[in-house]
């Protein structure tokens, strides 16, 4: 990789104030994305601020109906989090399916949900549990966080702080991953609950988005049988070594399916 | 780190942690990664780069007692950590830890590459389970590192023996079948 | 007695004595070593597959910070450094020798694939190499790239070499073609096939390393590096690329973190680091990220087929004939030309006695990297074509799949047989191991656990594979008469020290294989000597004599055989010392595992005794035998060894997704006498995962520019635990007859056997949907769409 200069803030507002002063400087957090593009040298930073060591971006909590995670919160920590796993246990199981172990022991929820990777889990389960994303000027609703492939509404210099999950009444999560990478190649979030019946799919598409029409057989029928019958339309999903648009398509289907199965 | 913001400019970064029980102390750049500082700085080479897309797990250590790929950790970012290699897993005496005994009792390494990263990674598999792990979920629990010579089969003999001594439910290592 | 032979000799389980390095992390592999003074090497490489080079500007680069040296082809044309050679000629069809281009160290006036090394940069540091290498400034002119075989091959194709017309290498063939062809003629029946080979990429954990030292005070270079054979690469590198004398060189492989084949071969980053460092004056290291790896180590397989067989009404072979594609990639890799004609037609008999056989195979060049022997080398091609012909042709013939083979099996009693391709199999027993295998494997149990997987939404498939392959390379003359450029006999040194322990220096090459266990154990049965007591030593030209390396499973067949033979000489030697010393004549002297008596007396002498008296000469029959205890031998094999067996895959596949899950293997192979079964065992499953990878995920592929789009381990599968069964493994033991040992060799039966199993039993999982043939790897997509359209064919 290219040399950089390294900071590691211990508050916030030095961080977005490291970020503010310098263009070309990225915040790192697990590096568990960026380290790979760095290696490869795709991605030239002059800086990279690690937000490792500001603590108030770690934890989770209960806010009434809400599981609020901190942006530096380790996927580990998700997966075996009481809390998460009483209040929203979809969120705890799909924690334990990101990535491998090591991935889990340093990647973080925010880092994830920053990059937007087409292909990342915690992306479906923001948009397909509606949470809300906490930065560090503001709160933005999941449904206008997402713009497209590594795209969200994320500012120059605002960091995402942490993302707080409204509590469902149940949800389901479900994927195939890309036998290579073992990303996902489509997954699927189901819910139901206080913002409404979600259908999130990621991996599938350039950016993770809802599935209306499966939302709204859901919304009028819970059940697998309901979403089996509605097919994705393969126009505009990602096509590539390991499976066409319209394989992918099809997955979609399968993966809501199973998704409703997991949900209950 | 230690020192204050405005020399980075100019100096080397400086790391100081832990490995294999030892303080460590050393100059770095900025995107030296931990194994690099590891391998080429203390000279501790048992941990191997086998991969450039952080999916071999031929690098995996332990930093504050998990299991991490060193290729993918900014050796600045391990500052004030704990990290153990595989070079610190045998006792003083040279007794070996029950994984690596484990890991030449099950015949479980051929080349040899790919079992630093092995061992690190199974023994945080098994300290995180103490239920005990099937075969199968050990086989799911290696997802992160890769074997080319083994077929796996003979890796997962080996944990599942070794997470009985590592549990203490026996107190010697099962013996493979002849 | 001694009580040590028993539990160590051979058919001892014997824990490897390597393992305690490897798993305390005191393994020395090239990337570890640091050599005093020592700089970084970074390769330009082409990113283009197909370009002329029209300038390389290595101005800027020179001045970066760090930088040492910068060199480009223009560089080492200049100073007369020769190409890589290739080690084996083959002859076409008119008796014209094969298009053999040159294949420079650093690509001159043209690169023909993605990673052809355009330029050499030295700097401290390796990120400096790199960061100076970015600042090469390269003005390529692009050509048209020939990505696949039928792209090199039409008319009109921009010629990949000059001269090479139509890109094609070779035209060869093997076999009588009229009298073939008047076998099918008269056939009741014949079933075709067209079926590829997917393109493999080797992936060794260790990635390739290379450290070059030359020292300016004696001109001798060393080489470190990560190589399957150091002598021969010692001899291609300093008489073909250097043009050095070989006194002048020393090759070392220290621990290498396995092979597969793709380190057999010279690379031109060896020869570089070693030239590098004499123009820099420093040790030069390289060592390849994956992805380099990816676009730089030979790749594997890769041939197209049409096969036909020609049956009686009984079902009985009455001729084969197949006709090949197979990809050389850009340039000719050290063993290439021989893997799709030696080590692949010859192998078309398998274990069946068809009366007469004809193939021809034409070999191309492509914009592609280097092809040449992955674990298996020409056999699993050989086998994928004849067992998945073999169960394609049971179907349409209506006999049962076992049942077909078993008819036309070679029979037990008719060894030694020649097939109609070359090769005299010595021994082998088809009909036990294929028993073996259906009782191992619950075959007759099968159709239950199929009802069972229905009711679960699963389509459950069994396959097999019966499988006969040729290994332990191999006779020199006859490989000699058959285009090899080298003898491939095997060198073993016994030092028997005067204390009584041995030191082993052997040709062979251990890069996973356990040979510090194994050939320790050969001479804990022979002479008796605990295994503790024997220090194998392997993998440096300065300390053992020779030695051809190890691939084709060749070490224990060849390499074992000439540490047996030494240890004769030994033995031979050690008689007429024990002889002096009881008084007694020499044919009346004994030997057992390390006693040495006096025929019918209880006259005895250890060997420690031996060897004191023959480093200690002091009442020693110094006129008559020279003091020491060493011996040296070459053994050259008098035929290949043939291992067999039967392979059996059960899979089960996810209907919604297409996702086939291994959910049972099991391996019954003849290799010869065992030496350490645990090691055969290991041997055995770790083929069978990198054939189920091939049969399942891996798959090498290139875009229409020729870029390499499973560039990585983010796009090439890799078999991880979970993707793979547990496989059970057994041996039914018939002796290879020819050498001292009785063994056959079991480093490649699992990559041999296991493709067409699994792949014969996901076509019978989709018995339902109209699938006659499926290409490797069956991937998820693949499947899920002959499942989609078996169910339109139902529905209509």
């Amino acid at each position: 990789m290219y040399d950089f200069t390294y900071h590691k803030p211990t508050s916030v507002a030095d961080a977005v104030a490291l970020l503010a002063a310098d263009p070309d400087a990225k915040p790192i957090s697990g590096g568990h994305t960026l380290l790979p593009a760095l290696k490869h040298r795709l991605n030239k930073p002059s800086a990279l601020i690690d937000l490792s060591g500001i603590a108030e971006l770690k934890g989770i909590k209960r806010e009434g109906d809400a599981i609020v995670i901190g942006g530096m919160t380790r996927h580990a920590d998700v997966a075996t989090s009481a809390e998460v796993k009483a209040a929203i246990p979809v969120l705890a199981y799909m924690a334990t399916v990101i990535g491998d172990t090591q991935v889990r022991n340093r990647g973080t929820i925010g880092g994830s949900v920053a990059n937007n990777d087409p292909a990342a889990d915690y992306p479906a389960a923001v948009l397909g549990l509606g949470a809300t994303i906490i930065t560090s000027k503001r709160r933005i609703a999941a449904d206008e966080f997402f713009l497209g492939m590594f795209t969200t509404a994320l500012e120059e210099g605002e960091l995402l702080t942490g993302v707080s999950f409204p509590i469902p009444e149940k949800a389901g999560y479900a994927k195939m991953r890309n036998p290579a990478s073992r990303y996902v190649m489509a997954g699927a979030l189901v819910s139901k609950g206080p913002m409404g019946v979600r259908v999130a799919i990621n991996g599938a598409g350039p950016c993770v988005f809802r599935q209306a029409a499966m939302e709204a057989a859901l919304s009028s029928n819970w059940s697998a049988d309901a979403v089996a019958a509605i097919k994705q339309d393969a126009d505009g999903l990602n096509a590539d070594i390991h499976g066409s648009a319209e394989y992918r398509a099809h997955l979609v289907t399968v993966m809501a399916k199973r998704a409703v199965i997991n949900a209950g | 780190m230690r020192r204050g913001q405005k020399n980075w400019e100019t100096l080397m970064p400086q790391v100081t942690l832990t490995v294999n029980g030892k303080s460590h102390t050393a100059e770095v750049e900025g995107r030296t990664l931990l194994v690099e500082l590891l391998r080429e700085t203390l000279r501790l080479t048992g941990t191997h780069v086998g991969c450039d897309t952080s999916q071999c797990g031929a690098c995996v250590v332990h930093i504050d007692g998990e299991s991490a790929k060193a290729c993918t950790v900014l050796a600045v970012a391990a500052e004030g950590t704990s990290v153990t290699t595989i070079e610190g897993l045998a006792a003083a005496d040279g007794t070996l830890h029950p994984m690596q005994e484990a890991f030449r009792e099950y015949h479980a390494l051929q080349c040899g590459f790919c079992t630093p990263g092995m061992v690190m990674s199974a023994i945080d598999l098994v300290q995180k389970n103490p239920q005990g792990l099937s075969e199968h979920e050990i086989r799911e629990g290696l997802e992160g590192n890769l074997c080319r010579c083994t077929g796996y089969h003979n890796i997962v003999k080996a944990i599942a023996a070794a997470q009985d001594v590592m549990h203490g439910r026996v107190s010697e290592l099962a013996r493979a079948a002849e | 007695m001694n009580v040590v032979a028993p539990f160590e000799g051979i058919g001892a389980s014997l824990r490897r004595k390597e393992d305690s390095r490897f798993l305390q992390g005191h393994g020395n592999y090239v990337d570890d070593m640091d050599r005093p003074g020592q700089v970084c090497a970074w390769i330009l490489r082409s990113p283009h597959a197909h370009a002329l080079l029209r300038s390389v500007d290595v101005a800027v680069a020179r001045a970066m910070p760090g930088v040492v040296g910068v060199f480009t082809g223009a560089d080492t044309q200049a100073a007369g450094l020769g190409g890589i050679p290739c080690g084996w000629q083959i002859h076409n069809k008119d008796g014209s020798p094969m298009a053999e281009p040159p294949h420079p160290v650093l690509a001159h006036e043209r690169v023909r694939h993605v990673g052809d090394p355009v330029a050499l940069v030295i700097a401290e540091t390796r990120a400096q190499a790199r960061d100076a290498a970015e600042a090469i400034n390269v003005d390529y002119e692009t050509l048209e790239p020939s990505v696949t075989m039928a792209q090199a091959l039409r008319p009109g194709a921009t010629p990949i070499h000059e001269g090479v017309a139509g890109n094609l290498c070779y035209d060869w063939h093997i076999g009588d073609k009229a009298i073939v062809d008047a076998a099918f003629a008269a056939a009741q029946k014949v079933v075709g096939l067209d079926l590829t080979n997917n393109r493999l990429v080797p992936n060794a954990m260790e990635p390739r390393a290379a450290v070059g030292e030359f020292d300016r005070y004696s001109g001798d270079y060393t080489l470190y590096t990560t190589s399957q054979n150091p002598h021969v690469i010692r001899l291609l590198m300093s008489a073909h690329v250097l043009k050095l004398p070989e006194s002048k060189v020393r090759v070392v492989a220290p621990d290498v973190g396995g092979g597969f084949g793709s380190k057999i071969y010279h690379y031109a980053e060896e020869a570089l680091v070693c030239w590098g460092s004499a123009q820099v004056k420093r040790p030069v290291k390289w060592v390849a990220d994956r992805t380099e790896a990816f676009m730089s180590d030979a790749h594997g397989r890769d041939h197209v087929s049409r096969a036909e067989f020609a049956f009686d009404a009984q079902g009985k072979i009455l001729a084969l004939r197949v006709a090949t594609q197979a990809n050389m990639g850009a340039y000719l890799s050290t063993f290439a030309p021989c893997v799709p004609t030696y080590l692949y037609a010859t192998l078309l008999a398998g274990c069946y006695a068809t009366p007469v056989i004809y193939a021809e195979v034409k070999a191309v060049f492509t914009n592609t990297v280097p092809v040449d022997a992955y674990r298996g080398a020409g056999r699993p091609e050989a086998t994928y074509l004849l067992e998945r012909l073999m169960d394609v042709s049971a179907r349409e013939l209506g006999i049962d799949r076992v049942e077909l083979r078993r008819r036309n099996f070679i029979a037990v009693d008719a060894f030694p047989y020649q097939t109609p391709v070359a090769l005299q199999y010595d021994s082998g027993d088809y009909q036990t191991t294929l028993a073996a295998g259906l009782e191992t494997a619950d075959w007759d149990g099968f159709e239950t656990r199929r009802a069972e997987a229905a009711r679960r939404g699963k389509l459950r498939g069994i396959g097999i594979s019966t499988y006969v392959e040729a290994c332990g390379i191999a006779p020199s003359a006859v490989v000699g008469s058959l285009g090899a450029r080298a003898g491939l006999y095997e060198v073993g040194t016994i030092r028997v020290h005067p204390t009584g322990s041995v030191t082993v220096l052997t040709g062979a090459h251990s890069h996973g294989q356990g040979h510090e266990t194994t050939f320790a154990q050969l001479v804990a049965d022979k002479l008796g000597v605990p295994t503790a007591q024997v220090d194998i030593v392997h993998g440096d030209t300065a300390k053992v004599p020779f030695g051809m390396g190890t691939y084709g499973s060749r070490s224990m067949a060849v390499g074992g055989s000439a540490m047996m033979k030494a240890m004769d000489k030994i033995i031979a030697k050690g008689k007429r010392i024990a002889a002096h010393l009881m008084e007694a004549s020499v044919e009346d002297i004994e030997f057992d595992r390390g006693t040495f008596r006096v025929a019918g007396t209880d006259k005895t002498k250890a060997l420690v005794d031996i060897s004191v008296a023959a480093y200690v000469p002091h009442n020693y029959p110094i006129d008559e035998i020279e003091p020491g205890l060493e011996e040296t031998a070459f053994y050259d094999p008098k035929n290949f060894t043939y291992p067999g067996g039967c392979h059996i895959a059960e899979v089960e596949i996810d209907t919604d997704t297409g996702h086939v899950a291994m959910v049972n293997f099991t391996a019954v192979d003849d290799v010869g006498r065992v030496i350490n079964p645990m090691i055969v065992e290991g041997q055995v499953q770790g083929g069978v995962a990198q054939g189920i990878g091939q049969a399942l995920m891996e798959a090498c592929l290139y875009d229409d520019q020729g870029q390499l789009v499973s560039g990585s381990m983010m796009d090439y599968a890799m078999p991880r635990a979970e993707d793979i069964a547990p496989v059970s493994v057994a041996t039914h033991v018939t002796l290879c007859t020819h050498n001292p040992l009785g063994v056959k060799g079991c480093g490649e039966v699992g990559a041999i056997g296991s493709p067409p199993a699994v792949i014969n039993a996901v076509v019978d999982a989709l018995r339902d949907y109209g699938v006659r043939h499926l290409d490797m790897p069956a991937t998820a997509p693949k499947i899920f769409a002959i499942i989609q359209g078996g169910q339109k064919l139902a529905a209509e």
